[in-house]
């Protein structure tokens, strides 16, 4: 079976800067695949690559057979590839409900369609999307009125409202405290068994790896430093080197 | 109902303004009543009652990009003009009677002005925050200057319009129920549109662009189809002005960037941008002071509207709509109930 999701020596420059260089991954079909490496590694530039934000030098992204390195942000996410931010980016000034209403697939999306009532079944599915992250008691809320932890999981419900089949989470555990990080795994889980999205997950807290991922990538000044699954990836001392800033060649 | 109740609802619907009470459908019917009677009723200020309407038009569609979207245009004065000088070009070269060539004309006039967001749209709305602001400010200019050195439409001296032929004193009535219908399509286009996804792409796109376009928004489309929404309804104003006026100056009525097209963005900000009545209110109030200061205040009456707009912009940061939710929310929570 082919990846979802393949990489293929993807180097990013910004003027002199290589901040991603020559890196190859695959995500399978399904799959929860781990993304670590110390601050300024490349992490997100390589999401931001992966989603269309810079059109990378060289190299191809292949998203479920079909080269997509070409292609803008919109047109990216239309094809099922959905993204969260570090930052948490929801629509503030909206209620929590609304922001659902606007996630929804835009695909199939015409003009008409711009001017046409959403079926009642379109709100159904964003109120039960909102009970299934816990947020159901704030729908009428306006979004930047909410706690950074209930942004976090609106913006991964406006994600899974979109239907993706691949959803890149850039540190979805950040900032959020140690009890909500324990359902905030399970949530993700049950988003990839139950509703088979496959996860490329960025994260630093290596208990939340460990848990979640069934293979970690490893990055360090813009290179692929070990790959493997979350055990030798703990055990690599290059990787605790990158981390803990042991000595460097 | 007691108002305090309807300020609590409001709040809490997840929906919206537009959920019209049965008090405020029997409000509707009596203010459409006087609206009907106005000329009748107080003939001596028909003229300035057709201005007032021409004035909840221009708040109202600058409000679907700069309210609804987030994008502050000082340009939308364009498509004003353009529709009054396609108009009024109709009105002459096509050799059709006065009613025939006006209706002509303004359907010209809205073709124009929406070929025109359609042309200037994909550039213009490239830009984001400041520079679209400061782009279509100098869009305005452009298009000011330009009319006003071409000879084609009368450059500088500007362009007469044909001469109303019904009896005196029914030309200010045919324009004041002409501009009145014209607004209130305006009113009733935006509410309709704003219920449907359209609304919700507009906030989405004001709130984070760049979210909006990784959830796979058509965020262009969206952006360009607003503007030609604006454009659609100038038009056709510009050209009932320039028919009303009788006489059309490219700086000072069709591209009146100074006046017009910095009044739209005062109005809809005093009234309450990003909310559908919002503009309505601070229409009618900015008009009424104008107004009032031309009459009471002469040669000081630019003094005061400035001072005006000043303290508005002090005073009323979210307009009256937004000043009167956060009273609302303000009351909730003395009540007990959670503040959302």
């Amino acid at each position: 079976m082919t990846d979802l999701l393949a990489l293929h020596g993807v180097t990013k420059r910004f003027g002199g800067v290589v901040a991603t260089h020559d890196i190859s991954m695959q995500v399978p079909h399904g799959g929860i695949v781990g993304m670590i490496g110390p601050n300024g590694s490349g992490k997100t530039t390589l999401f931001n690559a992966i989603v269309g934000y810079h059109p990378v030098d060289q190299g191809s992204i292949m998203f479920d057979g079909r080269d997509i390195s070409r292609l803008c942000v919109p047109e990216i996410a239309r094809l099922g590839l959905a993204r969260t931010f570090q930052q948490t980016r929801v629509f503030g000034n909206m209620s929590c409900l609304r922001n659902l209403l606007v996630s929804v697939p835009h695909a199939r999306e015409g003009l008409a369609a711009m001017c046409t009532r959403q079926a009642p079944e379109v709100s159904a599915r964003a109120r039960q999307m909102l009970r299934f992250v816990g947020l159901h008691d704030h729908q009428a809320q306006l979004a930047a009125e909410l706690s950074f932890g209930q942004r976090k999981l609106l913006e991964l419900s406006m994600a899974l409202m979109s239907e993706p089949r691949l959803l890149l989470l850039d540190e979805p555990t950040a900032g959020v405290n140690p009890v909500m990080i324990e359902s905030l795994i399970a949530l993700l889980r049950e988003i990839n068994a139950r509703l088979g999205v496959t996860l490329l997950v960025i994260e630093h807290n290596m208990r939340v790896i460990s848990q979640l991922a069934d293979y970690v990538y490893c990055l360090a000044h813009g290179e692929l430093l070990a790959q493997g699954t979350p055990p030798q990836i703990l055990g690599n001392r290059e990787v605790i080197d990158a981390y803990l800033g042991g000595a460097q060649p | 109902m007691n108002p305090k109740l309807r300020a609590r609802r409001r709040l809490a619907s997840d929906v919206s303004i537009t959920s019209a009470a049965p008090l405020s459908g029997l409000a509707l019917c009596a203010g459409g009543l006087g609206v009907a009677m106005l000329p009748w009723l107080f003939a001596s200020i028909t003229t300035q009652a057709t201005f007032l309407w021409l004035m909840v038009l221009f708040a109202l569609t600058w409000d679907v990009t700069g309210g609804q979207m987030g994008y502050n245009s000082f340009g939308n004065i364009v498509f004003f003009g353009v529709g009054a000088y396609v108009c009024a070009i109709a009105q002459r070269d096509l050799g059709l009677g006065y009613f025939p060539g006006l209706a002509t004309g303004t359907g010209l006039a809205a073709l124009a002005a929406v070929g025109m967001a359609l042309v200037l749209g994909p550039a213009m709305l490239a830009l984001r925050g400041h520079y679209f602001a400061i782009g279509t400010l100098g869009l305005g200019i452009a298009f000011a200057d330009a009319a006003a050195g071409w000879d084609f439409i009368g450059a500088g001296s500007g362009m007469a319009l044909p001469l109303f032929p019904g009896a005196p004193g029914s030309r200010q009535h045919f324009f004041y129920y002409a501009m009145f219908v014209l607004a209130t399509a305006t009113l009733l286009t935006l509410r309709w549109l704003y219920a449907r996804p359209f609304g919700l792409a507009l906030n989405a796109i004001r709130d984070d662009e760049d979210k909006a376009e990784a959830l796979g928004l058509h965020t262009t489309r969206y952006k360009i189809l607003a503007w030609c929404v604006c454009a659609l309804f100038l038009g056709p104003a510009g050209a009932l002005t320039g028919n009303l006026v009788g006489f059309i100056d490219p700086r000072d009525l069709a591209f009146s960037g100074a006046t017009f097209g910095v009044w739209m963005v005062v109005m809809a900000i005093l009234g309450g941008k990003g909310t559908l009545w919002g503009p309505v209110i601070g229409a009618a109030i900015f008009h009424l002071t104008q107004e009032l200061f031309w009459t009471y205040l002469l040669n000081w009456q630019r003094v005061a509207l400035g001072v005006l707009i000043m303290v508005i912009a002090v005073m009323f940061p979210t307009g009256i709509m937004g000043w009167l939710r956060q009273r609302g929310a303000r009351r909730s929570s003395a009540a007990g109930s959670p503040v959302p």
